[in-house]
């Protein structure tokens, strides 16, 4: 058999598109039911928002735009009167629990003091405010939600163990139980369990309530989330806490924990696909010290169910240029699902945050007899496209400002914006990942035209 | 800072980036942070274009802050090189506009390597997207005007037969491609033919022969207007730039061209056109406007009030058409485009009962939430706040969505645009009967009455159930007004509990 294949990690001109990382106000306004989300920045910052967000703008979203002016600018004005102006008008208007502020590429330039200023107006408001400095400087699309959730780590309550010693016997009691019986007996113990499980990005909550109950069934409660639901239901960290990240971007989040809130970090891969969800599930059991219960046979199972979608892209190939760092979860995924992965492009690689990630995509590859695609780290879209001319693949995962001119080349392509929202963690969810890929090839079997380019310029490069 | 939701126009350098990517072989290098490339997706997504929108980015990240962009940005401009496009235009960026880097000095130095022209485009974030497409367009245009001039490559004979070239019509422009082909019809049709069109899909090298033309259309005042002044200090360009959009106005901008077309038809061959007929003709048989406004139909329209909002051409004129064409009263008429209030106000001058000039969505919503017409006419925001509170919205100009480049031909302009916009104009209003009947009756269903209001400054009454259930007996498009009138007469006799009584004492008071 062949050496495994280490992977190689290249890295571009950084000239791709992706969304501004302030787009993370989409999601994490609608998350944290009583934030209010406030973008310090200008017109441009406003004028992406509103077009990203299409329709939600139309629903009274709880996020604004504090627009900067001629003044602001030149520091004619205060910065902290103008935030306090505004702050006092959301909270007249919207009383909410925390206020987060979406720092822009605007603040950094001025050097705004927004982590000065937000103690000081936190004081005077009676309002938590959370500093995010998400812009487009030094961070791409989802990674906005990383620097939103690594500042409210600061925020969540310190935790206590309870009674330690009496809790340190039942660990070892229910290790025991757990070796000789693996019976119901530690659905009890499993409650007293001294050291409790955080898990950190934000999902859907119907989606969180499904991982709950997946971590649940192998007595390995999860006692919160980051972020929750409701501000004031952050989760309590500290030593003796665990946190496990179940989305690829947030590895400021993981370091701020584990430095700043001296939690111990599960390096697990993300449970994106059955693979994925089974592999994130063993590593749990195993740093917990339980034996895992089942998901082996729930992963083949769950596979059967997708046997009509794994017919379609089996021994298709895939070019990921790369825009949300959910690629390499999403191509091991594809691998396993027999897809051949031509080229993982990433805005950014934590290699010792996604190790686990990394290691299961390598085994894949091993197992399923594939080649390790070749990961490109701040990739060029213009030397992407050149490549994937030469290549043709069967599908480009891309952003929308290629998607129209690629299906005009006769390359069938998927929005990759669509997985950053699609359900796509955990067993139940695992119909979902395989229907977004295969919809432009199912789309393809009854085209109507088989016009190998639609493209109107005559000189194709 | 000021707390903003929406805006209605955007930002300075989305109007340089939509003139710059509507000429063919023109390429846009932004000066700005990740991210910033928006406009990429929205050309993509909403004209459903099928090629790259050539528009990349030099990136400002962590390095760019700290040690300036140095040979940056120089460098994308000569990679962009590679793909030989005619001009560069490198684009300014709020961002880059704080940053304050000597962006002309780059593209100075890029010039001496690049094999392609390259600007920089000069706008700043003090303009609006439309401002700055105006300003742009015409930078472009006199760049290559005045070099042809130089290098007396610049061929200044007239046409033999009339010609016009028509300035405007670019990408993501409200219903701009239909709108093309329409103008290039209405002079066509009279023995005007269109000399070029920019920038859509326009050839930089072709710009040296735009003064061949006899004279210019401006079809939109927002943008190509600097470049038609430019022109007629310039080379003495005549313009019109009266739009086609309505029959009056229509009718307007035909005799216009009749104006312009005879100062030279006379002086070259001695004999006159008349258009005379051909207005005549298209105003009874293309276009059913005119004489939809003596059907039955309309009868049921005249009177009904509407608020109009929009850019500042769009809006105008379609005050004008309800108002001159179809008898439709509008309470309130407005536009975002604050620069042009002057010109607006004197165009919709008597037209209405106010006017608005504002760039803030809430104030517009409180004003269609106060006034209550049966319908709005409007952007996709206006189309939104109607929903809310139950009034039905005709979209007349941008911002829009994707549902408004409809691969359908819906031109505004010409002849045909005056039988589309009719259609927009009566579907919005409910339908005479089937509005009317059902609510006579009680209506069919036992929705109940919207209580969801925009306006702001509204105090609480009580109302009696009794009360309460009385605004559903009366007719939808009235029971808004009726409500209101209850309100503020209870308000005026200082009655603090709404009963029936008082509601048909309120009617009793209003209609005397």
């Amino acid at each position: 058999m062949e050496t495994p294949e280490i992977p190689t990690f290249e890295c571009e001109t950084g000239n791709y598109h992706t969304f501004c990382p302030i787009s993370c106000v989409a999601w994490l306004y609608q998350k944290i039911e009583d934030s209010f989300s406030l973008v310090v920045g200008t017109k441009t910052c406003g004028y992406s928002l509103q077009n990203a967000l299409g329709v939600m703008i139309f629903a009274e979203p709880r996020y604004a735009m504090a627009e900067s002016e001629e003044g602001d600018i030149s520091a004619q004005l205060n910065d902290q009167k103008e935030l306090e102006k505004i702050c006092l008008q959301v909270k007249s208007d919207r009383n909410p629990s925390v206020i987060i502020w979406i720092g822009t590429c605007t603040t950094e330039i001025i050097k705004m003091d927004s982590e000065g200023i937000a103690p000081k107006l936190e004081k005077q408001l009676g309002i938590p405010i959370v500093v995010a400095r998400a812009n487009g400087l030094d961070h791409a699309f989802t990674q906005g939600e990383d620097t939103a959730s690594a500042a409210m780590t600061h925020r969540c309550p310190e935790y206590y163990p309870r009674d330690t010693n009496q809790q340190e016997e039942d660990v070892t009691k229910r290790v025991a139980d757990n070796a000789a019986t693996n019976t119901k007996s530690f659905e009890k113990t499993g409650k007293l369990n001294r050291r409790s499980l955080v898990l950190f990005g934000s999902l859907p909550s119907s989606v969180a309530s499904q991982l709950n109950l997946e971590s649940k069934r192998q007595s390995v409660p999860v006692s919160g989330w980051l972020p929750s639901q409701k501000y004031d239901e952050l989760p309590a960290l500290g030593e003796g806490v665990y946190v496990c990240g179940i989305n690829p971007f947030l590895s400021r989040t993981a370091t701020t924990s584990m430095r700043r809130r001296k939690c111990q970090l599960i390096g697990a891969p993300f449970p994106i696909g059955p693979d994925g969800t089974r592999a994130w599930i063993d590593k749990i059991c195993s740093v917990f010290g339980v034996k895992s219960d089942g998901p082996e046979e729930r992963e083949s199972q769950i596979r059967k169910t997708l046997s009509d979608y794994l017919k379609i892209i089996s021994g298709k190939s895939v070019f990921f240029m790369g825009d949300n760092l959910l690629e390499i979860s999403i191509a091991r995924f594809l691998i396993r699902s027999g897809m051949v992965v031509y080229e993982v492009g990433i805005p950014y690689m934590d290699r010792r945050y996604q190790a686990a990630e990394l290691l299961l995509l390598q085994h894949t590859c091993e197992e399923m007899k594939k080649p390790m695609p070749r990961i490109v780290e701040k990739p060029d879209n213009y030397s992407q496209v050149q490549r994937m001319h030469e290549l043709q693949p069967d599908l480009a995962i891309t952003g929308m400002a290629h998607a129209n001119p690629l299906e005009a080349r006769g390359i069938d392509t998927k929005w990759s914006v669509e997985f950053t929202f699609a359900q796509i963690h955990g067993f139940v969810n695992a119909r979902d990942a395989p229907e977004l890929v295969t919809r432009p090839l199912r789309r393809r079997s009854n085209s109507i035209s088989d016009c190998c380019s639609l493209s109107k310029q005559i000189v194709s490069t | 800072m000021k707390l903003a939701y929406w805006m209605y126009a955007g930002p300075a350098h989305i109007g340089t980036l939509r003139v710059a990517s509507s000429f063919r072989n023109v390429h846009a290098i932004m000066h700005a942070p990740l991210g910033d490339d928006y406009f990429n997706v929205m050309r993509s997504m909403s004209e459903r274009e099928r090629d790259f929108t050539p528009v990349t980015a030099s990136v400002v990240d962590r390095h760019v802050l700290a040690r300036g962009s140095q040979e940056k940005v120089i460098n994308s401009i000569s990679r962009k090189d590679e793909e030989h496009p005619d001009l560069i235009v490198l684009t300014p960026t709020c961002t880059s506009s704080i940053l304050q880097e000597d962006l002309q000095n780059f593209v100075e130095r890029a010039s001496l390597s690049s094999e392609s022209d390259v600007i920089l485009a000069d706008v700043n974030y003090h303009v609006n997207e439309l401002q700055a497409a105006d300003r742009t367009l015409e930078q472009i245009i006199r760049f290559h005007l005045d070099r042809a001039r130089r290098q007396s490559t610049l061929d200044r004979s007239v046409t033999i037969a009339p010609s016009a070239n028509i300035i405007g019509i670019f990408t993501s422009g409200f219903h701009n491609q239909h709108d093309c082909r329409e103008l290039k019809r209405l002079p066509g049709e009279s023995g005007v033919s269109v000399n070029q069109v920019i920038p859509e899909g326009g050839y930089l090298k072709y710009l040296k022969d735009l003064p061949r033309a006899w004279f210019n259309i401006i079809p939109y005042r927002e943008v190509g207007l600097m470049t038609a002044a430019f022109f007629e200090k310039e080379y003495g360009m005549p313009y019109i730039s009266i739009t086609p959009m309505g029959i009056s106005n229509t009718a307007d901008f035909i005799r216009q061209i009749e104006k312009l077309v005879n100062v030279w038809a006379f002086a070259l061959a001695e004999e006159r056109l008349n258009y005379k007929l051909y207005i005549d003709n298209q105003t009874k048989f293309v276009s059913q406007a005119a004489w939809f406004s003596k059907s039955i139909d309309c009868q049921n329209l005249a009177g009904k009030e509407a608020v109009i909002f929009g850019d500042a051409t769009h809006a105008a004129s379609i005050t004008k058409i309800l108002v001159k064409e179809m008898g439709i009263r509008v309470s309130c008429s407005g536009t975002y485009c604050k620069h042009d209030a002057e010109r607006f106000n004197e165009q919709v001058q008597g037209l209405c009962n106010e006017v608005i000039v504002t760039e803030d969505h809430t104030k517009v919503g409180d004003t269609i939430a106060r006034i209550e017409p049966s319908a709005i006419f409007g952007t996709q925001m206006e189309r939104h706040i109607g929903k809310r509170i139950d009034i039905p919205c005709g979209v007349i100009s941008s911002p829009v969505h994707i549902q408004n480049f409809p691969l359908g031909y819906r031109p505004f302009l010409g002849y045909e645009g005056t039988n589309q916009i009719t259609d927009v104009i009566y579907n919005s209003f409910n339908l005479g009967m089937e509005d009317h009947l059902p609510n006579l009756f009680g209506g069919h269903d036992t929705k109940k009455v919207s209580n969801k209001s925009l306006s702001t400054d509204r105090r609480d009454i009580n109302r009696t159930p009794e009360a309460e259930s009385e605004p559903s007996r009366i007719p939808g498009f009235a029971r808004g007004r009726v409500k209101k009138n209850t309100e503020v007469f209870a308000k005026q006799s200082n009655i603090l509990e709404i009963t029936i009584d008082v509601t048909y004492a309120a009617k009793e008071k209003s209609s005397t």
